[in-house]
């Protein structure tokens, strides 16, 4: 199934879990948030969170500039 | 949703004071009342940098009656891009002194207290408590992580932002109102995978859209006014000149605010944020070489190979002759041993010393052997050997 993923289309795998997408994209499981249909989906739910085909998904990347 | 203003009762303003804040008088929801509560107001700004320039400034000149101000840093050359409550002439002075000096030239009625100390462990509650919130203007995570943990144990709000390059980030996060921080980010990036401003730069006028969100929020949660910034996070670019709003929602299995809290008082939040390139257990310190070593190794019948793991944007301020880019990140994926010569000695140096520290770490688990850190970095380069080039 299609997703959009920081605006961009990706394939993934039918029932991808949140865990599973951040696996997928290689990206650090820690100082990120995950956006789905733009509600944060907090950390405890990432393993059982699954994507819905066309969820649009924003990675946020936590930033510590002041 | 209603709320109850942080602050009840005010102070009876002066006959000038009245004059000064007419035009925030006259508006329905602040009124002469509303502005006697911000003067009896009590904010406490943690960096008088980028984002504590604007909130400071519009702080004061709104009448928050009291603000303190948390800074150990003296103002630099590079900070006064961006850092508008300081200026020309406050270079080398403390930034509390010269925010201080700025805030009385705006409204003399506002009481300035400074805290020329680090936020730690040890301060942060017993300073925190006396304040109604605190704008979270810092600059590095410990500090942000241990802000969002006093502001929970205490109940305070915590209106918190962070920038870098051209994206801001900005929300409230409370105790029982909404989220904190660690309900979104639990933990940290990796360390030294998102850069500092120093490190990776940052446009100087994203401090005024942020701060400024930051003020507005602050000043709404003193007077209770309108729908407060909790369980929002706005996420901002410049480039695209958006605003995203993404909702937060409290995770009951927070470590701090949750249910069940497995942080129930301050912890040390530099070693809970880790140091890049920092030894994993049973490894040692990485070696290293002085900067006047450096030079004389370079300068021997057998120089070794100098690499400068830094971007192209750094590199081209200022760069020791001879260096040989190799991006950290090429450390990080394995690429630069393609290139590293496994027979000849390595020296391996950055801005200061600490993404070369993990570099040199991460070549010596790769199985290099004669391989070592530039302490200092180009800095103590240019400190000590070449001062005609710019720091940065």
């Amino acid at each position: 199934m299609n997703v959009i993923v920081n605006g961009e289309e990706r394939l993934v795998p039918p029932d991808t879990t949140v865990a599973g997408l951040v696996a997928a994209l290689d990206l650090p499981s820690r100082g990120i948030a995950i956006a789905l249909d733009r509600v944060i989906v907090p950390r405890s739910l990432w393993a059982s969170e699954r994507l819905s085909p066309g969820a649009e998904v924003e990675i946020v990347t936590a930033m510590q500039g002041g | 949703m209603p709320f109850e203003p942080l602050v009840k009762t005010g102070r009876e303003l002066s006959g000038e004071e009245v004059t000064r804040y007419a035009r925030h008088v006259l508006i329905p929801g602040v009124g002469r009342d509303g502005q006697e509560r911000l003067a009896a107001a009590r904010v406490l700004v943690v960096g008088a940098g980028g984002l504590g320039s604007p909130a400071l400034l519009y702080l004061a000149a709104a009448g928050v009656g009291t603000i303190g101000v948390v800074d150990a840093d003296v103002v630099e050359l590079t900070n006064l891009h961006r850092q508008v409550i300081h200026s020309d002439a406050d270079l080398g002075r403390p930034k509390t002194e010269s925010a201080q000096a700025a805030v009385a030239r705006v409204n003399p009625h506002v009481e300035v207290i400074r805290h020329d100390v680090t936020l730690d462990s040890a301060n942060a509650l017993e300073i925190i408590r006396d304040y109604d919130l605190v704008v979270d203007g810092t600059d590095n995570f410990p500090t942000r992580y241990l802000i969002n943990d006093a502001c929970v144990l205490l109940g305070k709000p915590h209106v918190w932002g962070s920038i870098l390059r051209f994206d801001g980030q900005v929300s409230v996060w409370w105790k029982g109102h909404g989220p904190c921080y660690r309900c979104v980010f639990p933990e940290p990036p990796p360390p030294g995978v998102v850069p500092s401003c120093a490190e990776g730069g940052v446009f100087g006028i994203l401090c005024a859209a942020i701060g400024s969100v930051q003020s507005t929020e602050a000043i709404k949660l003193l007077l209770g006014l309108g729908e407060p910034l909790t369980g929002r996070l706005l996420v901002h670019d410049a480039l695209r000149q958006s605003w995203d709003t993404l909702t937060v929602r409290a995770d009951p299995e927070c470590p701090v605010c949750g249910d069940e809290p497995s942080i129930t008082e301050l912890i040390d939040y530099v070693e809970f944020c880790g140091v890049p390139g920092a030894p994993a257990a049973g490894e040692g310190a990485v070696p290293e070489v002085s900067v006047r070593q450096l030079v004389d190794e370079l300068g021997g019948s057998r120089p070794p190979l100098l690499v400068d793991v830094r971007g192209t944007e750094e590199r081209a301020i200022a760069s020791i002759p001879g260096a040989v880019p190799i991006h950290l990140d090429r450390f990080r994926s394995g690429d630069a041993w393609g290139e590293l010569p496994r027979d000849r000695r390595v020296l391996i140096h950055c801005k200061v010393g600490g993404r070369s520290a993990e570099a040199t770490r991460l070549a010596l688990r790769a199985g290099y052997v004669d391989v070592a850190n530039v302490a200092g970095g180009v800095i103590a380069y240019l400190r000590e050997i070449d001062p005609s080039q710019p720091e940065y």
